[in-house]
């Protein structure tokens, strides 16, 4: 390996150039009203081998707001490092100014008037025009999807993605790997991995009763005289975070001893440069990273963490692509006699009004919507609140199913789980069917209505803390903190499990949640095959359909210490 | 919604303190197993690798592995069960592997522990946590 100190220089000369004429300029051009295409696509191409990552694009074939989380809490030894970084602190650390494009892209500051000013990002065929832009300076530059493809909207949900698969193929992935692809059912992801002309990568997935591998652990490729190792990584805790009912022979696991064998195998079979597509989430990326060697680059996925450099642990580059279609990563290495000598690196932000489409791709995307047009259109109702769910705890999107929850179903108490996806609406904006499916599409979608005790009330709240907030984090499962209606609770995220969470209260009495009483409790997502109720999706268009116009109040029923 | 598994439901606010006389109970249980495997002797660390899950995707059936090349004996222990025994696997002079795997059933979140007798007499030992938890909203 190249030493550690002629590493961080090949680090600072890249910066240096990026400062200069990438990232670093977009304030000025903002200022002059002139972002252009080229601005963005901009970059002096580096090395001989090229990576490309998207990830956890979630269904989202069209443009999209996405508003970066405001709350993003990191304990332990990873507190205060990116991405558990935000708002102005972030624009600090990576020194950009407020009210440009990137402060647009990559905070939750000031999100609602820089959305008017900057619109959508994103579009699988605007991320089509700039895969082509660098496969014109590298033809044979790697696209990495790193998974949560193949879900996330209404048609996604209806042609049980075929829609994804379709344009995805357009674009030309050379690997991918996996987490809710997963909740398509076994056999509908077997079906489509037998057609793909790509590996469907995943070395921690093994069949549950044999202990042995159930998918392609890793490809090689040969690109500017270098063999690449690429290596995936699915979700570690698929059956725990989603239903493994409907995956039943497979066992997947962080698996660092199996992630230790297959870079020495990979190694062992002259791979120059390693690199691992992961849906691990960015702390247990950040902890593998530091505990396996021989790993060059990881592709981080599933928390959907934005990060405008690499993160460097050791000899290991840490890429965090975001979410959403929002970003491209391009990846430009020196890759010389199995040593990574050098690298180049610019996470290319997809702003859909400056970035021209490509025709084909917006001629196919449109070809899978065209089916469900009427659907897909239909006004519901409008917000006159920003709707956006990302953020360790609530976020209006949820706060607003909550409300559908308790009013529809008569709770006194709702739960709504702690995803990470679902696109944001600006106030004023309509809230269609198709706005509505990309915050609650999914195949497990019933709305469960049953009492709970505030005993198990606080069990629930205590286990999902525990699966974000543990100080170690091979033991986190990448969710936010399941959101609450109808309660209100306070929680101290440097506790241990069992006493983070006090002062549970009902709102509507504001009395103590007693933990030997029943309470009516609503909400969606449950991971047990037998829950009934129906489906998210009509309760919330019913409740938004009765308001008309819907008004979510700030949340402060959720108080936070301790980081 | 059902929550079954009888380890979460103990897990409750009112009951966390309760919860803690038989967890503290079991783990002395865990302790006056291992000395008595070990009669009474100091265990090392190093040379046993004992693998398990992070986070249990079936707390019912939990996949387990240890190895401890030389070893005569390794004792596994789920220290947070009622009953902490789980097995102790006994390795003859013509054994070509002193490595053993299992599935265990684990009451809740819990440490497992193995210990292994070497040929020369010394004890080694090693433990991970394992959590079982209700799951439900990875992201």
């Amino acid at each position: 390996m190249i030493s550690r100190r002629d590493f961080l220089q090949a680090t600072v000369a890249a910066s240096a150039i990026y400062g200069a004429s990438g990232i670093g300029n977009w304030a000025k051009l903002a200022a002059q009203q002139a972002l252009t295409q080229d601005q963005l696509l901009e970059f002096d191409t580096f090395g001989n081998v090229t990576l490309m990552h998207v990830t956890d694009i979630h269904g989202q074939l069209k443009p999209i707001y996405f508003r970066e989380p405001e709350i993003n809490l990191g304990v332990g030894a990873v507190n205060g490092l990116p991405p558990h970084v935000t708002g102005e602190d972030f624009l600090k650390m990576f020194d950009i100014k407020p009210g440009t494009p990137e402060a647009y892209a990559l905070t939750y500051v000031d999100f609602v008037s820089l959305a008017k000013s900057y619109g959508r990002m994103g579009g699988l065929d605007r991320v089509a025009t700039v895969l082509n832009a660098i496969r014109a300076d590298r033809p044979d530059a790697l696209l990495l999807d790193g998974g949560d493809t193949w879900h996330g909207s209404y048609t996604c949900l209806k042609t049980e993605a075929q829609d994804m698969v379709n344009v995805m193929n357009a674009l030309k992935p050379d690997a991918m790997t996996s987490h809710w692809e997963f909740t398509l059912g076994i056999d509908r992801v077997n079906e489509i991995v037998e057609g793909l002309d790509f590996p469907f990568l995943g070395a921690n997935i093994f069949d549950a009763e044999w202990d042995e591998p159930a998918y392609e652990p890793y490809q090689m490729f040969e690109r500017g005289g270098a063999k690449i190792a690429v290596i995936g990584q699915a979700f570690p805790y698929m059956p725990i975070a989603n239903p493994g009912w409907m995956f039943p022979g497979l066992s997947f696991g962080v698996r660092e001893e199996r992630m230790y064998e297959v870079v020495q195998e990979v190694r062992d079979a002259g791979a120059d440069l390693v690199v691992v597509l992961s849906h691990n989430g960015f702390d247990v990326d950040r902890k593998m990273a530091g505990q396996v060697p021989g790993i060059d680059v990881i592709l981080t996925g599933h928390t959907h963490d934005a990060l405008p450099e690499p993160v460097l642990v050791g000899n290991t580059l840490l890429i965090a692509s975001g979410s959403n279609g929002k970003f491209v990563t391009r990846l430009d290495l020196d890759v010389q006699n199995g040593q990574m000598m050098g690298f180049r690196h610019k996470l290319i932000p997809i702003f859909s009004d400056v970035i021209e489409p490509d025709a084909d791709v917006a001629t196919l995307i449109d070809e899978q919507r065209a089916p469900y047009k009427a659907e897909l259109e239909e006004v519901l109702g409008t917000t006159d609140t920003l709707l956006y769910r990302r953020g360790n705890f609530n976020g209006t999107w949820d706060d607003l199913i909550c409300n559908a929850l308790i009013e529809e179903r008569e709770a006194d108490i709702a739960l709504s789980p702690g995803f990470r996806w679902a696109p944001s609406l600006l106030p004023g904006d309509p809230i269609t069917r198709e706005d509505l499916f990309n915050a609650t599409s999914m195949s497990y979608p019933a709305a469960y209505r049953s009492e709970m005790t505030g005993e198990t009330l606080n069990v629930i709240m205590e286990d999902v803390a525990d699966n974000l907030f543990n100080p170690d984090p091979y033991y986190q499962q990448g969710g936010d903190m399941v959101r609450v209606g109808g309660m209100g609770y306070h929680i101290d995220v440097s506790k241990p499990q069992g006493s983070r969470i006090t002062n549970m209260t009902l709102l509507k009495t504001g009395e103590p949640i007693d933990p030997a009483r029943s309470y009516v409790v609503s909400g969606w997502a449950s991971v047990n095959e037998d829950t009934e109720g129906p489906a998210i999706w009509d309760v919330v268009e019913s409740y938004i359909k009765r308001m008309g116009t819907v008004h979510v109040d700030p949340n402060k029923s959720v108080k936070v210490t301790g980081p | 919604m059902e929550f079954t598994r009888r380890g979460a439901i103990a897990l409750g606010a009112g009951v966390a303190v309760t919860l803690m006389l038989p967890a503290r109970g079991a783990l002395a249980a865990a302790e006056d197993r291992i000395a008595e495997f070990t009669g009474g002797a100091a265990t090392g660390e190093g040379g046993i690798t004992l693998t398990t899950p992070e986070i249990a995707e079936n707390g019912n059936t939990v996949p387990i592995e240890v190895d401890a090349p030389g070893a005569v004996s390794i004792m596994v222990l789920a220290s947070g069960n009622p009953t902490p025994d789980v097995c102790t696997f006994n390795f003859g002079p013509l054994a070509g592997a002193q490595r053993a795997s299992t599935r265990i059933r684990l009451a809740g979140t819990q440490d497992v522990v193995a210990v292994a007798k070497m040929a020369d007499g010394s004890f080694v030992q090693a433990q991970n946590t394992v959590k079982v938890t209700i799951g439900g909203c990875g992201g």
